[in-house]
């Protein structure tokens, strides 16, 4: 039977040769990511042992990761005694693949799994966070899933009743233009099929402009595909693949590559010639309201933010570098950059990329999640406007609901910076 | 009969209905006094206990949108709300089932604030307007954890019984 990328993936995962979409299955987890919402996972996985006799224990401490990004170092009492308590059950579970709020090791969870090599291709991950779609760069079958549903893992090492889901092939065909990048191809495919086109279904990404898109780019675009409803983003694992995990993740062993059938069934295929995409941004108050940056006029722009799990890797913060080197971002414009993990904080400030961003009058922030969610630093005031490489806008997302967010690239966010005004960065602005 | 207290729109975010900055209070029982904590009408309706629990609120597609925060269900199953949408985000549904919060799939509902509904097991009826609205089903794969009453008490089950995790279907 031929079979789609997660038709596969979930077939080895549930011991099967061959699963079909629709079918009811409990696959294995190969990882299991929370962050500090691991407090409500501990209370929840406690409840689940309530009057059983059993003791909790999880039930692969290797497979658990735990790692601090949304709100570091703590905003608040409340959040330090979170944190604390997930201390002491890393501790007492003995949970390896902890990250704390530490320089050497730290960061926001999207990036610290696959710099670690904790992802492998035809794997199934699981995390509370719904960006885990971002693991699909690597290969995985990568979904989001709540804190209950994360306790009843930690217990069985399985997600119970998942339903196979249906696949949507999008071909990425044409070469990308100099300042148009993988934050454009996403926002306009979620432009294109709406912000529930691909619910319950996964994106399966392939095609020439896919093959030489680097590991980073497709972080972005796995990351985002839950936008558009997706259950996961996948990229079938290649050469980048390979070269990636072995090269920056530093991944011992053989990694496999392997596609889907060609026979395999899509629900539907969408084709972009990426040579035809100029860049883009989502308007308030919802990302699939994604429109061309030559059409949307003189929005004036309060803040810039460059980061995130979407936006905070090394070529994002080189490209903003490279635009804003030398030069001087606008009065009235703060500018708030987060790097996606401490590992690319230290190799943006070897090659010199903060020393250019903080001349031109950026704020080098710690990596972590607090500013695109409105929980931690960056909050916008009334009736201002946001222009950030994250991947939300929902109204009040940035901590204010009388406040606009848009979202675009790292190459648009740095051409804005410099105008005060949402900019085409091939323009320049003016 | 159950009374709609609420309408809404498409495309309606866990943003909005448990806004991100109250994501550091995780615990169901504490959760409740931040739903929709930016329509502060309707908040203070709900803490005030002016909202009888099997209301229900009514929206358009998309409903619970966004991040897999699971204060979102829990906040309004405090309530014991009942949530009539065209459809559901994934997570968010994935979330109200584990927690026994009720949702009700109704790809054509048009209701307005105060109408009352008859809620009927594959359709419901309007009193106020006279429309009727078919119901579609949850989806299968979940309706054991439904049937269970939650997540916790099914992972409880199969905790104590591990021969029928080993079971291939």
């Amino acid at each position: 039977m031929a079979m789609t990328m997660v038709e596969k993936i979930l077939a080895q995962a549930s011991g099967q040769k061959a699963v079909k979409a629709g079918e009811v299955i409990e696959p294995k987890v190969s990882l299991a990511m929370s962050h500090e919402n691991a407090a409500l996972v501990i209370n929840q996985f406690m409840e689940i042992y309530k009057d059983t006799g059993l003791k909790p224990k999880v039930w692969a401490p290797d497979k658990i990761a735990i790692i601090f990004d949304h709100r570091v170092p703590a905003e608040s009492a409340k959040t330090a005694t979170n944190q604390k308590k997930i201390r002491e059950f890393v501790a007492a579970q003995k949970i390896k693949k902890f990250h704390d709020i530490r320089g050497d090791e730290g960061g926001i969870c999207h990036q610290i799994l696959p710099e670690n090599g904790y992802v492998l291709p035809g794997t199934v991950v699981v995390g509370t966070d719904s960006h885990t779609t971002s693991h699909g760069a690597l290969g995985a079958f990568s979904f989001g899933i709540g804190a209950t549903e994360m306790a009843s893992v930690w217990a069985l090492g399985r997600v119970l009743n998942v339903e196979v889901p249906k696949t949507i092939k999008v071909v990425a065909k044409g070469r990308f233009g100099r300042y148009v990048l993988p934050k454009d191809f996403i926002l306009y495919l979620i432009g294109k099929i709406s912000a529930e086109g691909a619910n319950f279904k996964v994106l399966e990404y392939h095609g020439p402009a896919i093959e030489k898109m680097p590991t980073s780019g497709r972080l972005t675009v796995a990351n985002m595909s839950v936008e558009a409803g997706a259950t996961s983003g996948i990229f079938p694992p290649d050469k980048e693949t390979q070269r990636y995990l072995k090269e920056e993740a530093k991944v011992k062993g053989s990694i496999d590559i392997f596609g889907p059938d060609p026979e395999a069934e899509y629900d539907q295929v969408v084709e972009i010639d990426v040579s035809q995409l100029e860049p883009v941004v989502a308007c308030p108050h919802t990302v699939d309201n994604v429109k061309p940056v030559s059409q949307v006029g003189r929005v004036r722009v309060n803040q810039i933010v460059i980061g995130s799990c979407t936006n905070g890797r090394l070529d994002d913060l080189a490209m903003a570098a490279r635009i804003l080197k030398g030069k001087k971002i606008s009065r009235g414009v703060r500018m708030l950059i987060f790097p996606a993990s401490f590992r690319i904080y230290q190799q943006a400030l070897q090659l010199g990329y903060l020393a250019d961003l903080i001349k031109a009058g950026a704020v080098i922030m710690n990596p972590g999640c607090g500013c695109c969610l409105g929980v931690h630093e960056g909050a916008l005031g009334d009736n201002e406007v946001a222009l950030s490489t994250t991947n939300r806008n929902f109204k009040g997302r940035m901590g204010n609901p009388k406040a606009e967010v848009y979202l675009c690239s790292p190459a648009v966010a740095a051409a804005s910076a410099l105008t005060g005004y949402i900019t085409d960065p091939g323009k320049g602005g003016k | 009969m159950a009374k709609v207290v609420l309408k809404l729109g498409d495309d309606i975010s866990t943003d909005i209905i448990y806004p991100g900055r109250f994501m550091a209070t995780v615990l169901p029982a504490e959760t409740t006094q931040y739903a929709f904590a930016d329509l502060p009408e309707f908040n203070s309706k709900l803490r005030s206990g002016q909202v009888t629990p099997g209301s229900v609120i009514v929206a358009g597609k998309n409903f619970g949108c966004g991040s897999s925060r699971e204060q979102a269900a829990s906040t309004l199953k405090g309530y014991e709300l009942i949530i009539v949408a065209r459809n559901f985000a994934r997570i968010f549904m994935q979330n109200a089932i584990n927690l026994g919060l009720k949702l009700i799939v109704c790809p054509a509902i048009e209701a307005e604030e105060g109408d009352e509904l008859e809620l009927l097991p594959d359709k419901i009826i309007d009193k106020t307007s006279g429309r009727e609205f078919q119901i579609e089903p949850l989806p299968k794969a979940r309706q054991a954890i439904i049937d269970a009453g939650g997540l916790i008490a099914y992972t409880r089950e199969r905790l104590l019984a591990p021969a029928a995790t080993k079971k291939k279907k």
